[in-house]
């Protein structure tokens, strides 16, 4: 019977430890005094893609945005779209139009065709963005953390919205790697106050409740927070968290699947995704706590 | 000189030394590889390891160290299994010391040239020999499938009591034989890309490739290289199992059949991937496992009953409390065939669920995800095999008494609570939501880590006591060294 109460006691305790988390604990603030309007610019010309350095050439030149976008720009973005009718309301989830993509019909591939898709979800209790039934406001201390809980249709409206587009993959890779055989867009090694990735350690981690969170955009630049200090982990062409914090949708649509692709890993992964060659992919209509976005434009 | 020379032949020599010898490799290469990866990582240890042990660990080379970590892992188990027949089965004695000393040579070359390639900086001379290695323990299962060949006169099976043909063909030998030999041509279908890729330097593991629409042939025999190997190990280390029962009767002869269709049209559907039939190819491979699983619970319902049988002997009316008593009375007969069935619970079943509502599920989730389950998935099998043996192994060093229900109870209780909380992890998705998943996640973690931990700690205990036995002139080394598993079937 002793032992019988032991057991219970103990799996009392682990049930215990699977409690719920505060989605809403209070956040440090800080800033980062990285511009996230800026935009970095990329030559055209040959680089090294891939973990095992395949020369590619890129034809052409092209900026790519410093930072992901924020949730602050995003916000700014739904309340503008919404207003002038870009965007709408449907289901309890903001909606916006897509013109499809090519169904050939391979083996597992789920039909992408013109109609309205998810946006963002407005019932989400781990989205950065509140909606009063009239506008969107920023969540307080998220201002500067990258937009999250968007699909890639929420990621290509946004970057549609400003006649800019989403960055193709190697665009993305070239604009983390520059034109050596890197893995990280800093080098070659990762310290753990390089990125924000699964039990770095950072300020807006609590492993023991919520796990891990976003970091401000540019928050890895060399400057040291309270007692916090990072490493300037900007990449050759100057853009911040090309690795870790949030994966990164890219542009692609290829040709007999619907899947669509990220980069860079994100606060939930372990640093083997952080690589510039890792690739992530799901659905379009997939959103996540760990997924962003930044967006590209002609120079 | 002696000292050495009798321990040597012990380790070497014997069956039971000659097993000793690699799971103590194994236990010594999890038990320093398994500090780099994990909660080793999140809490340190690994760049403390790291650092200590001068490990040269390039990002970019990441696939290609966990590629031949597996396969140095894997070669081991081969070779213990391949001890396990040799010890078991009647061959001729120059097959049987062939063998051995191929799969011997092989699997410690592969082990001890390949982490060094691995991890401590590209030196070409050490992959070559591992490749050297692999090479080797590819040549002892050649010798292994002639020494196996069951339509020799000799090996005949006369006890109608058996699986056998009309002609007395030993049918559990055929399935052996079917067993061994397509685990050898299996192993080219990895062989062959391996020395494509591998050549080039071009590694990549197959969880990252899943959802690829196009896959090159080579890719395809990767995928199907290294998920029959597992299945054929599962395989070979059930008719091992058998073969210690002394599995016989009427479940025998309907098993024995069952098993060698199992092991073909698995075979066959796997193959298959690399041909026009890929399109096909699972539903090859569903009807081959279907009969492969059917002999497996066979042989559980055979080994639990002899168990109950044995158990409540002498007792006129047992109840159901003594036969569960009988069943439970001994983990180390017990936990081999439990292992099997659950199994069912934290593989198959979750294998076939990712097979059935792969598109409507999970492969709505994102594609890491999926690498989750896919990865979760089978380290949970290899674990199984692992601890399989290792019920086994306590069981033929002959633990008794309360060490021997510690074992073997430490064994089946930290095993299933690991695989049962990796398997929590795997499918984590289905009962909670990214953001929420903290608390669940280090809760399942811990369980993992603290069942997989607290095993590595007794078969470390076991290990040690092992090595003090050694140095004792009459210690249990000796008895074992002229001991042979084929003397202790059915005990």
């Amino acid at each position: 019977m002793k032992r019988m109460l032991k057991m219970c006691w103990l799996l009392g305790a682990l049930l215990a430890a699977c409690g719920s988390v505060d989605l809403d604990a209070p956040i440090p603030v800080f800033d980062t005094e990285v511009d996230s309007q800026a935009w970095a610019s990329v030559p055209a010309g040959e680089f090294l893609s891939g973990q095992f350095n395949d020369p590619v050439t890129i034809d052409h030149d092209y900026a790519i945005m410093v930072t992901d976008v924020t949730v602050a720009q995003y916000v700014d973005f739904l309340n503008a779209a919404l207003a002038d009718g870009s965007l709408e309301i449907a289901d309890g989830q903001i909606v916006g139009y897509y013109s499809g993509d090519v169904f050939t019909g391979v083996r597992h591939e789920v039909e992408i065709a013109a109609g309205d898709y998810l946006i963002v979800p407005l019932d989400d209790a781990a989205s950065r963005f509140a909606f009063d039934g009239n506008a969107f406001a920023v969540k307080k201390g998220y201002e500067n953390h990258p937009m999250t809980n968007v699909s890639w249709f929420g990621a290509r409206a946004y970057c549609g919205y400003y006649d800019w587009r989403l960055p193709t993959e190697l665009e993305w890779e070239k604009a983390a790697r520059g034109s050596d055989d890197r893995p990280f867009p800093w080098g070659d090694d990762l310290a753990r106050n390089n990125a924000n990735y699964y039990a770095s350690r950072d300020p807006f981690e609590d492993m023991g409740s919520f796990g891990s969170r976003t970091s401000p955009v540019g928050f890895y630049n060399g400057r040291t927070y309270d007692s916090y200090a990072t490493l300037d982990s900007a990449s050759p062409y100057g853009l911040y968290d090309m690795a870790g914090n949030v994966w990164q949708w890219s542009g692609d649509v290829y040709e007999g699947m619907h899947y669509r692709f990220m980069r860079g890993g994100s606060k939930d992964t372990y640093e083997m995704d952080l690589r510039v060659w890792v690739r992530n992919n799901a659905t379009p209509e997939y959103y996540s706590p760990g997924v962003g976005f930044r967006c590209a434009r002609e120079p | 000189m002696q000292f050495v020379q009798e321990r040597f032949n012990y380790l070497f020599k014997s069956t039971k030394g000659l097993i000793l010898v690699a799971i103590a490799m194994i236990a010594l290469e999890t038990a320093i590889f398994g500090l780099l990866s994990g909660p080793m990582a999140e809490f340190g240890v690994r760049d403390v390891v790291v650092g200590a042990l001068k490990m040269d660990l390039a990002p970019a080379e990441r696939e290609g160290r966990i590629i031949i970590l597996y396969h140095s892992i894997a070669m081991a188990v081969v070779a213990i299994e391949t001890y396990m027949i040799t010890g078991l089965l009647k061959m001729k004695e120059f097959y049987r010391t062939a063998v051995r000393a191929l799969v011997t040579g092989g699997y410690l070359m592969a082990m001890v040239f390949g982490m060094g390639f691995a991890y401590w900086g590209h030196s070409w001379p050490l992959h070559g020999l591992y490749i050297a290695g692999l090479t080797l323990v590819f040549f002892a299962g050649v010798v292994l499938v002639v020494a196996l060949w069951p339509w020799r006169a000799e090996y005949r099976q006369e006890d109608t009591a058996y699986a056998r043909t009309k002609r007395g063909v030993d049918l559990e030998r055929v399935a052996f034989f079917a067993a061994a030999l397509t685990t050898v041509v299996s192993a080219g279908f990895g062989a062959i890309p391996g020395s494509y890729f591998g050549n080039g330097f071009r590694a990549f593991l197959a969880e990252n490739i899943i959802r690829y629409p196009e896959k090159t042939t080579m890719e395809y025999s990767i995928i199907g290289h290294l998920h029959i190997m597992l299945a054929l190990i599962a395989i070979m280390l059930t008719l091992i199992v058998g073969r210690r029962f002394d599995f016989k009767g009427l479940l025998h002869k309907l098993a024995m059949p069952l098993m060698i269709l199992g092991t073909i049209v698995l075979n066959l559907g796997v193959w298959g991937v690399v041909t026009p039939l890929e399109p096909v190819a699972h539903m090859i491979i569903y009807v081959g496992a279907t009969p492969s699983m059917l002999a497996a619970l066979c042989l559980v319902i055979f080994g639990w009953d002899k168990l109950i049988r044995t158990g409540v002997a002498g007792v006129p009316k047992p109840t159901l409390r003594q036969k569960l008593g009988a069943l439970l009375r001994d983990p180390l007969k017990f936990g081999p065939l439990w292992q099997m069935v659950f199994m069912n619970f934290t593989v198959s079943g979750v294998g076939i669920l990712m097979a059935v509502r792969l598109d409507e599920i999970f492969r709505v989730w994102p594609a890491r995800e999926e690498r989750i389950e896919l990865t979760g998935h089978w380290h949970i099998l290899s674990a199984i095999v692992a601890t399989i043996i290792l019920l086994y192994y306590g069981d033929m060093i002959g633990l008794k008494g309360r060490i021997r229900k510690l074992y073997g109870w430490s064994i089946i209780i930290l095993s299933n609570l690991a695989f049962a909380s990796g398997t929590a992890f795997e499918m984590k998705r289905l009962f909670t939501a990214e953001a929420a998943q903290q608390p669940l996640v280090n809760t399942v973690m811990l369980l993992v880590d603290f069942g997989l931990g607290m095993l590595l700690v007794v078969l470390a205990l076991v290990m040690i006591w092992r090595l003090l036995d050694l140095f004792k002139k009459k210690g249990r080394w000796k008895e074992e060294a002229g001991h042979e598993l084929s003397a202790e079937v059915g005990g």
